[in-house]
């Protein structure tokens, strides 16, 4: 049973954005792995100490820096990297496209994933791989079980949770809840220098979505604070919310 | 140009207001208007839908499509799309908007724009604004396409009435079981009096300054004073005081209420992610300093305990 991680290197959540020359700028960013995915590094390295899976393999698409990203994840306990050249301002379908044609020749069981990422937010590639590979998916998993070629994933729902079986081969993104991944240990780190990492090129894919521009959202006006004591307080701030915000109550 | 076409939401035929904020918003594009909706027993759904300017209601009703799978609504979808050739068909940005909407795309091998917060419209072509790195930058992004593809995040557009014609197109099947490949074993709805976190008119958040159950009543309280949804910091998360579901912020939901009241919570940037697009926020902390202010349109510096009782006795007053 062999488990596929793909994990997208993104801007640290702290980071303050800025644009320059009309792009996000990324100088003396610090960058980090996906959250969403970190968790499912976590979860793929389980299901290795669990004996459900024999090797976990991490994929990445982005610039040179995304072996940081890949190196990480070895340190946490994945066994081999995959480095996908890409330009980072591929849109989902390109990143899509790349990331199928090498799971493709990986073949695996298994394949995770971060629901959305932390940067551009889209939650596209996961779904768009399985269809790509012509593979089941189940999205924002918070736990998911493996017997006798099936998944059975605990999942969000709107409006509630659910249970959803899938045939292996499948696609499964992951909710953050689904567990909380480990600091790599200094011992990990040591090894993930020589764990092995492949660096291929891009498939071709265009873009399908074009960026138009980007910008800042306006700062919000600074609005009223009060100090006071707290019955004085409450009060204002009733009324507020009945002659500002019109509020009704029940 | 062919119309928008507006994907319903629904479960059990209770139709989601998102739904009913984008037949509103489409009404601008000036072309035909018309919901789409899927499951069994659903063509009665169309009066309400039209109340909001759906001037045509396709309706694909079968077993099939009794609850949302991926595989037979995108199935169903493909051969509507090829039939009926619309100009756009936009998604919520629920699960399974997200979900079907990026299946879809693929499948047709089209262009999305996901999470949209404003769209122009016109053929062939949508410009959608989408608030990227959490909300800490805005992206304005093109996306070409026969149809043009997109999902909409709740909240940002208003519902207004409008009446539409509603008249009901049944649309051949064009899925069956042979499509579905995901299994659901199981659904358990959240069950909750309080509206849904990410759909509620008003969100009332509890974080680490609630100090622990009692606290998280005292936010749950005046939720119900105002018929609000309960939502709360990782913090409160974390420590086992509010359930998953209800995280508030980049890892949580993003919400977008008329009015979002955050109690004991500092306004960590992940946590402002989901809920600075609010319309209006009020906050209570007793520190002065709290980045929280920095987005509040009204701050209280106060010790919520103290204030949030008051509070509703004003309120009841
Ligand atoms: C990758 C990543 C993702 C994250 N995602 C999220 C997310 O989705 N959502 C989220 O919320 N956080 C998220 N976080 C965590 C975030 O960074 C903060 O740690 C968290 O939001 C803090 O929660 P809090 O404001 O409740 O707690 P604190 O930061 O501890 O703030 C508690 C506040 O309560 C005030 N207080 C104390 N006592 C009282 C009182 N009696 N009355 C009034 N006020 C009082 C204090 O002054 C303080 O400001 C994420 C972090 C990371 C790294
Ligand atoms: N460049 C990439 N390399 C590897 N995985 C990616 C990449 N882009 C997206 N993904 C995966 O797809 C998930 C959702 O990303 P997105 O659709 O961009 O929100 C991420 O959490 C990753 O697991």
């Amino acid at each position: 049973m062999k488990v596929l991680v793909c994990v997208k290197q993104t801007f640290d959540t702290e980071a303050k954005i800025e644009i320059k020359d009309g792009k996000i700028a990324d100088a003396g960013i610090n960058l980090i792995i996906n959250p969403y995915d970190e968790v499912a590094v976590e979860g793929g390295i389980q299901l290795k100490e669990k004996k459900l899976a024999d090797e976990v393999v991490v994929l990445s698409a982005g610039g040179d820096k995304a072996m940081d990203a890949i190196r990480t994840a070895l340190a946490m306990g994945a066994d081999r990297g995959i480095l996908i050249k890409q330009d980072t301002a591929a849109d989902e379908y390109a990143r899509a496209v790349v990331l199928a044609a090498a799971i493709k020749d990986e073949n695996p069981d298994l394949i995770l994933a971060g629901h959305v990422a932390a940067d551009d937010g889209s939650s596209q590639v996961p779904t768009r791989v399985a269809e790509i590979l012509g593979l089941p998916h189940v999205n924002v998993i918070t736990n998911i079980e493996l017997a006798d070629g099936k998944a059975t994933c605990s999942s969000e729902a709107d409006g509630g949770t659910q249970v959803t079986e899938v045939s292996l081969p499948a696609v499964v993104s992951s909710q953050v809840s689904w567990n909380e991944p480990r600091y790599p240990s200094m011992k990990g780190i040591m090894q993930a220098k020589k764990k092995p990492v492949a660096t291929v090129d891009a498939a071709a894919a265009d873009n399908k979505v074009n960026i138009v521009e980007f910008s800042l959202p306006a700062a919000k006006q600074a609005g009223v604070k009060i100090e006071d004591e707290p019955e004085v307080c409450a009060a204002q701030l009733a009324d507020w919310m009945k002659n500002t915000v019109k509020v009704e109550v029940k | 140009m062919a119309g928008t076409w507006i994907f319903v939401e629904q479960r059990d035929g209770n139709i989601r207001k998102v739904t009913f904020e984008m037949l509103s918003e489409a009404k601008k594009f000036g072309d035909e208007v018309s919901a789409v909706v899927f499951g069994k027993g659903v063509a009665g759904l169309a009066p309400e839908l039209a109340k909001y300017g759906a001037d045509k209601v396709y309706v694909a009703d079968a077993d099939v499509f009794a609850n949302y799978n991926t595989g037979a609504y995108v199935a169903q979808m493909a051969a509507m799309i090829s039939e009926f050739s619309p100009n756009a068909v936009l998604f919520a940005h629920t699960f399974n908007g997200r979900d079907f909407a990026s299946r879809l795309a693929q499948k047709l091998e089209l262009g999305l724009a996901t999470d949209a917060i404003a769209l122009e419209l016109s053929a062939g072509k949508g410009v959608f604004t989408r608030a990227i790195y959490a909300g800490k930058a805005i992206a304005k992004v093109e996306v070409a396409g026969a149809p043009v593809l997109g999902t909409i995040r709740a909240g940002v557009w208003e519902v207004v009435e409008a009446a539409g014609a509603g008249a009901v197109v049944e649309a051949a099947v064009a899925a069956s079981d042979a499509d579905v490949y995901q299994v659901v074993k199981s659904f358990e709805p959240t069950v909750s009096a309080r509206p849904d976190l990410s759909e509620a008119a008003i969100v009332v958040s509890g974080g680490r300054g609630c100090k622990g159950p009692d606290g998280i009543k005292l936010v749950e309280g005046l939720a119900d004073l105002l018929g609000a949804a309960v939502g709360g910091s990782r913090a409160s998360i974390d420590s086992g005081w509010l359930g998953h579901e209800l995280q508030v912020g980049q890892t949580g939901k993003v919400v977008c209420p008329n009015l979002y009241i955050a109690c004991g919570i500092s306004g960590a940037i992940q946590h402002l992610a989901g809920m600075s697009s609010s319309k209006y926020i009020a906050a209570v902390n007793t520190d002065t300093e709290a980045p929280i202010f920095n987005v509040s349109d009204f701050g209280v510096v106060a010790d919520l305990f103290k204030v949030i009782p008051t509070l509703v006795g004003e309120l009841k007053k």
